[in-house]
């Protein structure tokens, strides 16, 4: 697949938007800037860059607890999505979701979740509605490892795969649901095997590599496009921070994995990954990099700027939106 | 020509259907049709828009929400209603809470229909009145209709309302025929029916309860007990007004429902009446409902369990002191 200078050089800003963005979420969570819990996806912006690259605007997402990486790379504002960490009225929901509930439907961001396996169905019907009101639009559901437990995954597939619906499932295998190492909760190595059971491709794949996540998100799009049902493809990746920024406050000394461990993830970096892919093509200069991080960290800082100057939510609108109409 | 509990939904579906290309129905067995409800749709708009499910709640539930969040108007069957702990995941936490979560962003017009109550030897897993379980989850609307042209106008409402509405409907009036309004009858959510005017007592009656009550205040006018009956027809939203100007006319209340006594429809209502009503009131709001066991099997242990005609009139009788 020829994918283009642009298109590449889209997806790397795409993968410094998430990382930078995350990275500041972390610090200023840690520095007790942000309300409530904050989880990060450094480490895992491949998978979320290379699916939504493969997308066209009309089409949909879910995501997850750990969302903030799918909803940037869906098209989500930094500044928006910023402020509505902060709770401030210019949120992306006004200040009533929070980290782990943002929602843009003019981007087809059907939202994150707070409930692990709860955006799975939801895909689901999204892709259901395509078929019932006759729109040609695919819908993307990222979950985790842990959300392939749930009983919602398996019902989902089930009936996606019976009605052959236009979506396509996600699953980042990061190794971890919360602080328990998913080889011990989980039946299988692959989760893409558990495809089998609903009679649907399963595919693992390098979750690290971005331009490998593109051109299977891209080939599983064209079939749920094409009305040939869904695929489930899991990307292979890892959670290089905790569960939730400061998790050692629930767990004292207590630690769940090695320093070599994350070392060694740390070494696949998604973003070093791509810039060793660019400078050995000689497609793509350094500085062309360079000028990418240093455009990113500028737009960074204004949505932090905004964030922080915007303002709270007046507690008279605590009672607004639980009805439409 | 009088029509039926289950004609006047099956009714109600096909007008809407035809009205709104975006809705569609689904759930366990919509295309054969168990209860009658939606026999015939399949033919009239084919299997695109009449969709069998396979039976995994929590699967198709959410698959509904889905489907409102992203454009469509779903009506989805949960055959019965106490299937829907299956699915409490996606009918409390996504669809009762993304339009609030989401800062008014998303839309959720979905309707939900579910077959409720004891119909004579059910067990407890098949006759349960399940909806104070919804009562206590801002974000979702609760209809309990307890006739048949009530049935089709607020069903009608229900599946135009953008908001996740779900539809209580009583298995024992399946067979109740009346007139219905002819041409686009529709019944707003959130109008309580005096269903019968009085001086002595107010009753408020839920859903089966409704004719029920009706039966034993016939009988207690003969004795010139006068009772004012009060069918809320939806428990969300609900007309306050029209109960507490009942009662402030009245001075007495009792409230009867086939839920529970503990955290069920009546104890919110009554507690209602004793909140914002007390002045008015020349005795305790009395409640009439199921005893809190799960509903038996063998009959006499159902009848023991149920509220009845008997438990309404003592109740009744109690509040006006005759």
């Amino acid at each position: 697949m020829d994918l283009g200078k642009d298109k590449m050089l889209e997806m790397y800003r795409m993968m410094t938007r998430i990382r930078l963005f995350e990275t500041q979420v972390r610090d200023l969570a840690t520095a007790s800037e942000i309300p409530g819990f904050v989880h990060v996806s450094i480490g895992e912006e491949a998978s979320a860059t290379g699916v939504c690259a493969a997308l066209r605007p009309a089409d949909r997402i879910t995501s997850t607890h750990r969302g903030h990486g799918h909803l940037i790379a869906k098209g989500g504002r930094l500044d928006r999505m910023m402020a509505e960490i902060f709770g401030k009225r210019t949120g992306y929901c006004k200040g009533k979701g929070g980290s782990m509930h943002i929602v843009d439907f003019s981007l087809g961001i059907l939202g994150a979740n707070g409930i692990v396996g709860g955006g799975i169905p939801i895909a689901t019907g999204s892709a259901l509605a395509a078929v019932v009101t006759q729109r040609d639009e695919v819908t993307a559901c990222f979950f985790g490892d842990g959300a392939s437990n749930e009983g919602t995954f398996h019902e989902s597939l089930n009936l996606a795969a019976v009605w052959k619906l236009p979506v396509i499932y996600v699953c980042e295998n990061n190794g971890f649901g919360e602080f328990t190492p998913m080889q011990t909760v989980t039946s299988v190595t692959d989760i893409a095997v558990r495809a089998q059971a609903y009679g649907i491709p399963g595919i693992v794949i390098d979750g690290n590599d971005v331009l490998e996540v593109y051109r299977c998100a891209s080939e599983a799009i064209a079939r749920a496009r094409a009305g040939e049902g869904p695929t489930l493809i899991e990307c292979k990746t890892y959670r290089w921070e905790g569960h939730v920024v400061g998790e050692q406050a629930f767990l004292g000394k207590a630690s769940y994995r090695s320093e070599e461990e994350v070392a060694e993830w740390k070494a696949r970096c998604p973003l070093i990954r791509f810039e060793k892919f660019a400078a050995e093509s000689g497609m793509i200069s350094a500085a062309e990099l360079k000028k990418i991080r240093a455009e990113t960290e500028v737009e960074l800082e204004a949505a932090v700027k905004f964030a922080r100057e915007s303002p709270l939510p007046d507690p008279a609108e605590v009672t607004d939106d639980v009805f439409s109409g | 020509m009088p029509t039926t509990f289950i004609q006047a939904i099956n009714q109600a579906l096909s007008e809407e259907m035809e009205r709104d290309p975006l809705t569609f129905v689904m759930g366990e067995d919509v295309v054969l049709s168990a209860f009658g409800a939606t026999k015939g749709l399949i033919d009239k708009f084919g299997p695109r828009r009449v969709r069998n499910t396979p039976i995994a709640e929590a699967g198709f539930v959410g698959a509904a929400v889905g489907a409102a969040m992203a454009g469509a108007r779903p009506i989805c069957e949960v055959e019965f209603a106490s299937f829907f702990y299956c699915a409490m995941d996606q009918v409390c936490n996504q669809a009762a809470k993304l339009r609030y979560m989401s800062g008014g962003q998303a839309r959720m017009p979905i309707t939900f229909r579910c077959v409720y109550g004891a119909m004579g030897g059910a067990a407890a897993q098949h006759s349960e009145t399940v909806y104070a379980q919804f009562l206590s989850v801002p974000g979702i609307k609760l209809v309990v209709p307890s006739n048949p042209s009530d049935m089709k106008g607020l069903l009608k409402s229900a599946i135009r309302d953008d908001n996740p509405v779900i539809v209580f409907e009583h298995g024992a009036l399946g067979g109740q025929r009346e007139e219905i309004p002819a041409g686009d009858h529709l019944v707003p959510l959130g109008q309580a029916a005096i269903k019968r005017t009085g001086e002595h007592a107010t009753v408020v009656a839920i859903g089966a309860m409704v004719p029920r009550t009706l039966r034993v205040a016939e009988k207690l006018a003969r004795e010139d007990i006068s009772v004012e009956v009060i069918d809320p027809r939806t428990l969300v939203p609900l007309d306050e007004a029209a109960i507490l100007a009942s009662v402030e006319k009245t001075n007495r209340a009792v409230v009867v429902d086939e839920g529970h006594w503990r955290g069920g429809a009546a104890a919110d209502i009554a507690a209602i009446i004793g909140e914002k009503a007390f002045d008015f009131l020349d005795g305790p709001v009395r409640r009439v409902t199921t005893l809190d066991v799960p509903i038996p099997f063998s009959p006499p242990l159902e009848k023991a369990a149920l509220a009845n005609e008997a438990k309404i009139e003592a109740a009744i009788r109690a509040a006006v002191g005759r």
